[in-house]
C-alpha cells in the first residue's frame, strides 16, 4: 500500500521514521559438518509503521511476537531480510560500514537489563566519553566533563557517579546511566526495549517519569517496546500491538484501550492484572487457550485464527488480513482483522476454542470446533 | 470468596510466628533476610505475600518448606502446621510432610522439573510414594490431573519431557505435581512472573478454580499487586524483611495506610489512569534502608517521614483486622 | 519534576562521599589479598623469582666448576654428601650441587616464562581474530588448533624439539610455547564469542563505537580473565614440560649449564648411590609448579564475578 505513496514521504516533514514491509527471518540450520538451512524463523514478517517527530510509539506484544527484533532491525543491530527503514529520509536498511556507524548517532537504544548492557570494566565516565569520541563530539577533558556532569544531572544522578563502576549502583540508577549513555550523542530517536521490566515496581515509575521529562525537555522521539500494556499506555501516544511477527492493531493509545478492535488486543487487555480488587472481580476475562504457535511455521491466513474466540469459517484461515481503517473508527485506528466491525457490533459472538498443543506445529488447521457461524456459542450473555 | 465449609474452626492451617532468617558470611556482617515475620493462613484461604526484591518473601517460603540451604542461614521462630512445628521436624519427617500436605510451585518451571524424566512419571512418583497408589492407578490419576490443569491431550502428554512443553504448559504440569497429593497448602512463589500476560491469566484462573474446588489453601508470593488484587483474600505487604501492612484485599487497595503500600499502589501505571499525570514515584531504591532495630527501614524513601521514624522502630498496631507498622500512617480517609 | 526530596539530597551526598569508584580489577585484587592460598602461592613465586634473579650473587660457585676436594672422594658407589663449603654436597661430576640448584632456577624461570609468554601472545592473537572476526577465519583457525589439541602435548613438544637440528634451550622454549598456543587461542575465542553476543557489546555497537575499539576496549578486557588464569597455570606446566624435555635429552646438552630437568635426568644412574641428587631438583620443580598453580587457582576464584559482593 504505502510503497506507492512516495509523495507522503516528501511532504510529511514531521515523519521521522517510516518502516515499510520490514521482514527479519532467521535461518534455522542443522547438520554438524555442513550446515544447511532447514527453515526460517519469521521473527518479523511484513511490518509497516510510521513514527512522527516528538511522539512516542509503543509496541506491545508477548514474548516471541518479534517486537524486540523489530526494534533491533530498525536500529540495524540485526540485518533485515527485506523491506525498508526510512530514518529522516535515509534508508537505514541498506546502509553499511562507516555511513551506518555515523548514522547511529541519531538513533539510540535503552536496554532491558541495565547491568548486562553496561561494560562492567568501564567507569561511567569512560562509558559516556566513548560515545562522544565515537562521533567526534569530544571537546577535550574539561568541556567533556562539564557536559557529562550536566547529563548526569539530567538523569538524576550526582556527578560523583561518573567515577564509579556499574556494579556499584542499584538497578534504577543503572538504568539512568543507560539512558544517559543513549542521550550523550544527542539522538533524535530512542528505542527503549523493555526499559522498566527488569526494575523493582517502586523504581519503575521513577524511570518512566524520567523518560517523559526528557522527552519534553529535549524533544525526543521514542519507540517504546514492552510487554506491559499499562506501561505502554502510560507513555505512548500511539500503540501498535504485535502478534507473531506482524502488527495486528494500531491506534492512538486512548482509542486502543477504550475501543480495542482486534480479538487479540481484547484478550490481551482483559488479561492484564489491575491493582484494584473491584475491577478484578467485575471484569470480563477473555482467556485465550493454548500457546503461541511457532514463528517458524506460522498459521496460514490470519496468524491469530488458531486461538481466536471469534474465528469465522469464511476466510480467517486462508487470507491474511491487512491493516485497514475499519468503519466507524478514527482515521488513525487500523486493525488487521476481517471481522473487526462485526465483532465490535456484537454481530459475531465468542465461542470456545479447544486448546491446541504447540510443540511441533503441523501447519494445518486448528482443532477448533468444526466450522460455521452456527457453532458460535453465546458465552457470558 | 472463601469456599463453603473450608473454615473448620480449628484455628489456622499455617501459623508462622516470629520467623527470622539470618545469613552469615565469614568476615562480613550478617544479612537478615526475614526479620520476625508472623502471619497465618486459614484452611482454604488465599494469602498473599507482596514485596519487591530483597523483601524476604521468597526466603520466607523456602524457610517454611525447609528448603533453605543446610549451612549458612540461621532460622528462628515457629512455623506451626497442623499441630507440628515444621522447623523442629527431622529432615525425613519434613520431606514426608512436603510431599503430602504442602505443595510448592516455583517461578521457573523448567528448572524445577526434572529434565530427563517424563512429566507423567514425575507425577506418578509422587502418587505412589505419598498416596500409596499402584502404578496403573497412579497413571490414570496422573492423566486426570493433567487434564484438570488444562493440558490438552493429557494421555499423550504424560510421556512428554519438560523441554517438549511450552512455558505455560510446564507451569501447569508443575501445578499438577504440586496438587498430586491433595495438599492442604499450596505455596506459589511468583508462579506467573516468567509467563506472558495471556498465559498468566490462564494460570491465575486455574489457581482460582483449584482453590475453590479442592479447598486447598494458597500462599501466593508475588511482586505484582495486580495479581494479588484479583486472587488473594488477605494480603501481607513486606518491606526489608518485615510485614509493614496486612489487610483484607478490598480494604488494602481501597485505603492503603502504610506509606509504602500507598506509594506502591500509586506508582503503578494503570490501564484506566490518566496518562497525562506524572506517576507518583517512590524515590530511591530498595537498597536505601535503615536498620529495623533503630528505625523504620522505609524512612529514607518515605514522603511521610517524621523525626521519630529515623530514631524509633515503629511498633505493630492491629486495629479492625488491619496490621500496620508505621509512626505516621496515611489517614484512612484519603485513598 | 517535583522539587528534590530530602531523600535525593541525602542520596547525592552519599555517592559523592566516596571519591573513587572501585573497578572490578581492584575488587579482584582486594579479594586476592585476603586469600591465604593466593598468599602462599605468591610467596613461593616471589622466593623463586628472587633466587633466580640474584642467582649469580647467591651461588658460591660456578655451574661447571669442579672441585678437587670433591673429585678426590668421588668414586664408583660413592658421591660425597654435605660438607664444609658445599651444603648440598657434590654432584656426579664433582661440582657444587648447591650452586647448580640455585643457578638452575634461572634457566627454569627463563624457559617457563618465555614459553608461556610466546604461547600467550600467539594464542591471544589467534583467539582475538577468531573470536572477533568470525566467519571463515574462525573456522580455519579453529580447525588448525583442534588438530594441534588432539595431539598429546608432550608428544607434540617432543616432535617439535626433535625436529630441530641441534637440541637447545631455544627449541625447548619454542616447543613448549607451541603446545600452549592452541590452548590459549581456544580459551580466548570461546570467551570472545560469549562477549560478542553480550548486551554491552551490542550497546557499544548501537552507540556507534568503531569495531576495533569495541574489540579492544570491551570484548578483550572482559574475555581475557580466564586466559590470564590459564597463563598462571601454564607457567607451572611449562616448567614441568621443559624439565621433561631436558630429562628426555631434548634440551640443552651443554654440561656447563645447570637446569633442573637435566639435573634430574643425569641423576638417574646414581639413584642408589645418592638419591638426594634426584630429590633436590624434583622437589624444586614440584614446589615451584605448586606455587604457580595455587596462585592461578586463587586468581581464578578472585576473578569469578560470582564471588563478588
Amino acid at each position: 500500500m504505502t510503497s506507492t505513496e512516495n509523495a507522503t514521504t516528501v511532504t510529511d516533514t514531521d515523519l521521522l521514521l517510516e518502516v515499510d514491509d520490514l521482514a527479519v527471518h532467521f535461518p534455522i540450520t542443522s547438520g554438524v559438518l555442513f550446515e544447511r538451512t532447514v527453515g526460517h524463523v519469521r521473527a518479523v514478517d511484513g511490518v509497516s509503521l510510521r513514527v512522527h517527530r516528538g511522539e512516542t510509539y509503543g509496541l506491545v506484544g508477548e514474548s516471541g511476537c518479534g517486537k524486540s527484533t523489530l526494534g533491533r532491525a530498525i536500529l540495524r543491530l540485526v540485518d533485515p531480510t527485506s523491506g525498508s527503514v526510512l530514518f529522516d529520509g535515509t534508508d537505514v536498511a541498506t546502509l553499511k560500514g562507516e555511513p551506518l556507524r555515523r548514522m547511529r548517532r541519531r538513533f539510540q537504544m535503552v536496554f532491558q537489563d541495565p547491568l548486562s548492557s553496561l561494560d562492567p570494566r568501564q567507569s561511567v565516565e569512560s562509558l559516556l566519553t566513548e560515545g562522544l569520541r565515537a562521533h567526534g563530539l569530544s571537546r577535550g577533558g574539561e568541556a567533556d566533563r562539564a557536559r557529562l556532569t550536566e547529563l548526569m544531572d539530567a538523569v538524576g544522578l550526582p556527578s560523583g557517579a561518573l567515577r564509579r563502576y556499574p556494579h556499584e549502583f542499584s538497578g534504577g540508577q543503572r538504568q539512568r546511566i543507560g539512558i544517559a549513555r543513549a542521550l550523550c550523542v544527542e539522538p533524535d530517536l530512542i528505542v527503549a526495549d523493555e526499559p522498566v521490566s527488569a526494575l523493582d515496581v517502586s523504581v519503575q515509575a521513577q524511570v518512566l517519569n524520567l523518560l517523559s521529562r526528557l522527552q519534553r525537555e529535549l524533544g525526543l522521539t521514542y519507540l517504546v517496546i514492552a510487554h506491559d500494556l499499562a506501561v505502554v499506555r502510560h507513555v505512548s501516544d500511539r500503540v501498535g500491538v504485535m502478534y507473531l511477527g506482524g502488527i495486528v492493531e494500531e491506534a492512538p493509545a486512548g482509542d486502543l484501550y477504550s475501543d480495542p478492535l482486534h480479538p487479540y488486543t481484547r484478550a490481551l487487555l482483559s488479561a492484564v492484572p489491575v491493582p484494584d480488587p473491584q475491577v478484578e472481580d467485575d471484569r470480563e476475562r477473555i482467556l485465550l487457550t493454548g500457546d503461541l504457535p511457532s514463528p517458524a511455521a506460522p498459521p496460514s491466513g490470519c496468524r491469530f485464527h488458531t486461538r481466536c474466540p471469534w474465528r469465522q469459517a469464511d476466510r480467517c484461515d486462508t487470507e491474511r488480513p491487512q491493516l485497514r481503517v475499519p468503519e466507524g473508527a478514527g482515521p488513525e485506528h487500523r486493525v488487521a482483522c476481517h471481522h473487526a466491525e462485526a465483532i465490535r457490533d456484537g454481530r459475531i459472538t465468542r465461542h470456545e476454542v479447544a486448546p491446541e498443543a504447540v510443540d511441533q506445529s503441523s501447519g494445518t488447521g486448528p482443532a477448533a470446533p468444526e466450522q460455521g457461524g452456527s457453532l458460535t456459542e453465546f458465552l457470558g450473555r | 470468596m472463601t469456599p463453603a465449609g473450608a473454615r473448620s474452626g480449628d484455628g489456622p492451617l499455617l501459623d508462622v510466628r516470629d520467623l527470622s532468617v539470618r545469613f552469615t558470611r565469614r568476615g562480613e556482617p550478617d544479612t537478615v533476610a526475614v526479620d520476625g515475620i508472623s502471619f497465618d493462613i486459614e484452611p482454604g484461604e488465599v494469602v498473599g505475600l507482596v514485596g519487591e526484591s530483597g523483601c524476604g518473601k521468597s526466603v520466607t517460603s523456602l524457610a517454611i518448606m525447609g528448603l533453605l540451604p543446610g549451612r549458612g542461614p540461621k532460622v528462628g521462630g515457629e512455623v506451626r502446621f497442623g499441630g507440628d512445628d515444621l522447623l523442629a521436624l527431622s529432615d525425613s519427617a519434613l520431606r514426608e510432610r512436603r510431599g503430602r500436605d504442602l505443595g510448592m510451585v516455583f517461578q521457573d518451571p523448567l528448572s524445577s522439573l526434572n529434565p530427563v524424566v517424563p512429566v507423567g512419571v514425575q507425577i506418578t512418583e509422587a502418587l505412589t510414594r505419598h498416596r500409596g497408589m499402584d502404578k496403573k492407578a497412579a497413571r490414570t490419576e496422573a492423566i486426570t490431573l493433567l487434564e484438570r490443569v488444562g493440558i490438552p491431550d493429557p494421555a499423550r502428554r504424560v510421556t512428554s519431557y519438560p523441554h517438549q512443553m511450552s512455558g505455560g504448559m510446564r507451569q501447569r504440569a508443575l501445578i499438577a505435581i504440586a496438587l498430586a497429593c491433595r495438599p492442604r497448602l499450596l505455596i506459589a512463589d511468583e508462579p506467573t512472573t516468567a509467563l506472558d500476560v495471556t498465559i498468566q491469566a490462564q494460570i491465575l484462573e486455574l489457581l482460582r478454580e483449584l482453590v475453590a474446588e479442592t479447598g486447598t489453601a494458597l500462599m501466593m508470593i508475588t511482586h505484582d499487586l495486580g495479581v494479588v488484587a484479583g486472587l488473594c483474600d488477605r494480603v501481607n505487604v513486606l518491606y526489608a524483611g518485615r510485614i509493614v501492612e496486612r489487610a483484607e484485599r478490598h480494604r488494602l487497595f481501597a485505603t492503603p495506610r502504610h506509606p509504602y503500600t500507598h506509594g506502591l499502589i500509586g506508582s503503578i501505571p494503570r490501564l484506566d489512569s490518566d496518562p497525562e499525570l506524572e506517576l507518583p514515584a517512590i524515590p530511591g531504591s530498595v537498597n536505601d534502608n535503615l536498620p529495623w532495630d533503630t528505625a523504620c527501614a522505609f524512612a529514607p524513601r518515605c514522603p511521610r517521614e517524621i523525626g521519630r521514624c529515623t530514631e524509633v522502630t515503629p511498633g505493630v498496631e492491629t486495629a479492625a483486622s488491619r496490621l500496620l507498622r508505621c509512626h505516621n500512617p496515611v489517614p484512612a480517609t484519603s485513598a | 519534576m517535583s522539587a528534590p526530596t530530602t531523600w535525593a539530597r541525602r542520596r547525592r551526598a552519599r555517592i559523592d562521599d566516596t571519591a573513587q569508584g572501585r573497578s572490578l580489577g581492584a575488587d579482584a585484587l582486594r579479594r586476592l589479598r585476603r586469600n591465604p592460598v593466593a598468599i602462599t602461592g605468591a610467596v613461593i613465586i616471589a622466593v623463586f623469582v628472587l633466587i633466580s634473579v640474584f642467582a649469580p650473587l647467591l651461588a658460591p660457585h660456578g655451574p661447571a666448576e669442579a672441585f678437587p676436594q670433591l673429585l678426590d672422594r668421588l668414586r664408583p658407589g660413592e658421591i660425597p654428601g654435605a660438607q664444609d663449603g658445599f651444603p648440598l654436597g657434590s654432584d656426579q661430576n664433582g661440582r657444587d650441587e648447591f650452586s647448580r640448584m640455585i643457578l638452575a632456577s634461572r634457566q627454569t624461570l627463563l624457559v617457563g616464562v618465555l614459553a608461556t609468554v610466546f604461547g600467550l601472545v600467539f594464542g591471544v592473537l589467534i583467539g582475538v581474530v577468531a573470536g572477533a572476526v568470525g566467519g571463515w577465519a574462525d573456522t580455519v583457525l579453529m580447525r588448525v588448533t583442534d588438530v594441534l589439541l588432539s595431539i598429546p602435548s608432550l608428544l607434540l613438544a617432543i616432535s617439535v624439539a626433535a625436529l630441530a637440528a641441534r637440541p637447545s634451550q631455544t627449541t625447548v622454549i619454542i616447543a613448549v610455547a607451541l603446545v600452549n598456543v592452541p590452548i590459549f587461542a581456544r580459551l580466548l575465542r570461546g570467551s570472545m564469542l560469549a562477549q560478542r553476543e553480550s548486551d554491552h557489546v551490542l550497546a557499544a555497537t548501537a552507540l556507534g563505537v568503531k569495531r576495533p575499539a569495541i574489540v579492544v576496549r570491551h570484548m578483550l578486557p572482559n574475555a581475557i580473565g580466564p586466559v590470564i588464569v590459564q597463563a598462571t597455570l601454564t607457567l607451572a606446566t611449562a616448567i614441568l614440560d621443559a624439565a621433561a624435555l631436558s630429562f628426555l635429552g631434548l634440551g640443552d646438552a651443554d654440561p656447563a649449564r645447570a637446569e633442573w630437568g637435566l639435573m634430574l635426568a643425569t641423576a638417574q644412574p646414581y639413584l642408589d648411590v645418592r638419591p638426594a641428587l634426584a630429590l633436590y631438583p624434583a622437589l624444586a620443580i614440584i614446589v615451584v609448579a605448586l606455587g604457580f598453580t595455587l596462585f592461578g587457582e586463587a586468581l581464578r576464584e578472585a576473578l569469578d564475578p560470582k564471588g563478588r559482593r
